[in-house]
């Protein structure tokens, strides 16, 4: 197996060489539009090595993690952590990230969990739009959500904290 | 004056739908000879058959036309019927008023109608100078010849010789045991060839029933079923000849020849090699303890390319059908070269892989995952020397780049195809093969196992490739046929063939030649030619050639003929 496959597979717990090519995985991606290669292509791309392809690619970015690949896929190989894991490579090799509101919104969701031991999105998505000075995209469904009361004004804290933390702290 | 029943089948809608059955009835109630006419929804079904059963026995029927189907489909049924009321069964004849009539003409009642009666008048005519006719019976001599000692003819010839029967097996090469001999270990358990092909070898050359003939060939076959006369020779002695009831044809395959493959370097680079010939290499090295080594220069082997499909499915240049077995062997060899080399690559290049055997898509999924083999969708296109190693250009389908890649052996699984020699055994035995020179079954569902000549079959490779589950399959298949024909004590069969007016030969000899079956001689003696009615299959092919008449078909004479074309030229042919 080729050591980029190796480094993949052992970083997302997937096991690669049950691919098969039956494309399952990108027939049901919602997002694979957004993609440069589908998602079939990408454990094909992993197998043969072509990390810097991927690594600075969109589509590891694109990815939402909805794992509608996995719960499909015949051989039981998820996408979604592959596409962790490509982040994370990406991340720690210091690569242009060609999706930065992508990165952003990843950035703010972690920070907000970090603080709070759960995410409270009303000082998430000010940290977010803050950082991509995109302040009016999605502004009619935020203020229907926190009509709905769906967006709470404060923070909520859990018990758990420190184990949170111990986690983030494991992590980077 | 003849009485003659017409039975007028509705076949449901089928013909009823297009065709005015009742009309039909009366219009042949009005023919002088017919004693009886009806119809009826499904002459085919118990009923229906009751119906000619009773018809015959109440109207006194001394022949019957059942208008009906193709008789392909029903004419024994009725035969059957016809013979169990004492009606001899070749005065019953079949009008075929389904395929020829109703369901070419939906939509015009009218025309139909004085189609079917016109089809029914003309089979009228046939039957009026139909014979009564008794089945031909044939002595059966109980022995089998198998051609072949391959992993089917050894396993044809064990089932028979263990129901009883003595069993003439022969072999062109010194040792029995044919391509399994070179094997290394099987999918998908890998049980190692030996272990499957020894005993069997053990058993056949000590059974008391057999008898094997190593470095032989059959030289000729003359007869028929159940009395073929074939003789065999073994080198350097006089041919021997023997009388045989059956024949199993089992000659089994070769590899297409490397060196037809141009472009992947075979013939041309030593560690370009077969399939066949690396199962050697893989024994060699796994019973020598160490990893597989070059066929150039001894040094052990790091990188191999596996090309599958090396020939098959490539009606262009080689061979247009799939091999079958390449997918498995290939993914097993990639296996066993990964476990006796941990640090080695094992590189497969395949179009599709076809697993297409029990247990064997769990096996092959197995090994790649196991043994982390590469499978690259594509065909390679070059292989060449690059200082001591082969480098190859190929295509990854799957990403659309074209790469190249590099190797200690490239292994090309071969094309299967027919062992040589099967052109001879081919016309011996009467038994035709297709385009690529397998041999052909006479129905490739219903009769999978029977050649296109009565009372020579077919096992193993030869007739298309096979794995050996399904040579020994097809083999065990045979040998239960053999033996059902060898239930019997005699053969009977259909006396519908030619037959010759001595009166009128000439002993001319146009007929010998031109006789496909082999039925024919002239016998001086009596100056007049001969049919062997064993033998023929009423083709007609004599009748046509033969210039003085004397040449006929019995019931399908040329008057029966010429009277069924007159119905329906209403006379106008001139005579």
């Amino acid at each position: 197996m080729h050591p980029f496959a190796t480094e993949v597979q052992e970083l997302s717990g997937q096991n690669l060489s049950r691919c098969y090519q039956c494309k399952k995985c990108t027939a049901g991606c919602p997002t694979v539009s957004w993609y440069e290669w589908p998602n079939h292509g990408v454990v094909r791309m992993i197998q043969r090595g072509m990390r810097d392809a991927l690594l600075g690619s969109k589509t590891i970015w694109m990815c939402v993690g909805c794992d509608t690949c996995g719960t499909r896929c015949p051989n039981g190989i998820y996408l979604g952590p592959i596409m962790d894991a490509l982040r994370s490579l990406a991340r720690r090799e210091g690569r242009r990230v060609p999706e930065p509101a992508v990165l952003a919104f990843h950035e703010a969701f972690l920070a907000s969990a970090r603080r709070f031991g759960r995410v409270h999105e009303a000082t998430m998505l000010a940290a977010y739009k803050l950082k991509t000075r995109d302040f009016l995209t999605d502004l009619g469904v935020g203020l229907k959500l926190f009509a709905k009361g769906k967006i709470p004004v404060l923070p909520k804290g859990i018990q758990g904290k420190a184990e949170i933390e111990k986690i983030f702290r494991l992590g980077s | 004056m003849a009485r003659i029943g017409v039975f007028i089948c509705w076949c449901g809608s089928n013909i009823a739908g297009t065709v005015d059955v009742d009309r039909l009835v009366e219009m042949l109630r009005r023919v002088p000879d017919v004693a009886h006419a009806e119809n009826y929804m499904y002459m085919c079904s118990d009923p229906g058959q009751d119906r000619v059963k009773t018809g015959i026995r109440e109207h006194r029927l001394d022949r019957v036309v059942v208008a009906s189907c193709s008789p392909r489909m029903h004419e024994t049924t009725f035969r059957r019927a016809a013979a169990s009321v004492g009606l001899n069964p070749y005065l019953v004849e079949i009008a075929n008023i389904r395929e020829q009539c109703s369901w070419v003409h939906q939509g015009d009642k009218e025309a139909a109608t004085r189609k079917a009666f016109n089809i029914i008048q003309a089979t009228l005519e046939k039957v009026r100078r139909n014979a009564a006719l008794e089945a031909i019976r044939v002595p059966l001599t109980k022995r089998a010849l198998v051609v072949g000692a391959g992993i089917a003819g050894i396993t044809a010839a064990l089932e028979l010789a263990d129901a009883g029967f003595e069993t003439l097996v022969v072999e062109r090469q010194p040792e029995p045991g044919g391509n399994v001999r070179r094997l290394y270990k099987t999918f998908p358990f890998h049980e190692d060839a030996r272990d499957i092909l020894g005993p069997r070898v053990e058993a056949l050359r000590n059974h008391p029933k057999v008898r094997l003939f190593t470095s032989s060939r059959v030289t000729a076959v003359e007869g028929y079923v159940g009395n073929f006369r074939v003789e065999i020779a073994t080198e350097d002695s006089v041919p021997v000849e023997e009388t045989v009831g059956a024949i199993v044809v089992a000659t089994g395959y070769r590899l297409y020849p490397v060196e037809r493959m141009g472009e992947y370097g075979a013939g041309q680079f030593p560690d370009v090699i077969d399939a066949l010939r690396f199962e050697e290499l893989l024994r060699e090295a796994a019973e020598g303890g160490r990893p597989v080594t070059r066929p150039s220069d001894g040094r052990p082997v790091r990188d191999v390319v596996f090309i599958q499909c090396s020939g098959s499915r490539d009606p262009e240049n080689h061979k247009p059908y799939c091999s079958r077995v390449c997918c498995l062997y290939t993914n097993k060899q990639a296996r066993l070269f990964r476990d006796l080399t941990p640090e080695g690559r094992a590189v497969v290049s395949f179009m599709d892989v076809r697993t297409d055997c029990k247990l064997t898509e769990e096996y092959c999924q197995r090994n790649i995952e196991e043994a982390d083999l590469v499978y690259v969708r594509g065909r390679v296109s070059r292989v060449w020397q690059e200082g001591d190693r082969l480098r190859l250009w190929t295509a990854d389908t799957l990403t659309g780049e074209k790469i190249e890649l590099d190797a200690d052996l490239v292994v090309l699984a071969q094309a299967v195809e027919p062992a040589p020699g099967f052109e001879e055994v081919s016309s011996l035995m009467r038994a035709g093969v297709d385009q690529n020179g397998f041999f052909q079954e006479s129905h490739i569902k219903l009769r999978p196992v029977e050649s296109s000549t009565r009372g020579v079959y077919l096992a193993g490779a030869g007739q298309y490739p096979k794995d050996i589950t399904d040579s020994v399959a097809q083999a065990m298949a045979t040998a239960s046929k053999i033996q059902s024909l060898f239930a019997a004590e005699e053969l009977s069969q259909d006396p519908l063939v030619a037959a010759v007016d001595p009166d009128r030969c000439s002993a001319c000899g146009l007929c010998v030649p031109i006789c496909p079956y082999g039925a024919r001689e002239v016998d001086r003696a009596v100056g007049h030619s001969r049919v062997n009615e064993a033998l023929c299959q009423g083709c007609g092919a004599c009748v046509a050639v033969c210039p003085n008449k004397a040449c006929r078909l019995k019931n399908d004479s040329p008057e029966q003929v010429i009277g069924e074309i007159e119905v329906f030229t209403a006379g106008r042919l001139e005579s």
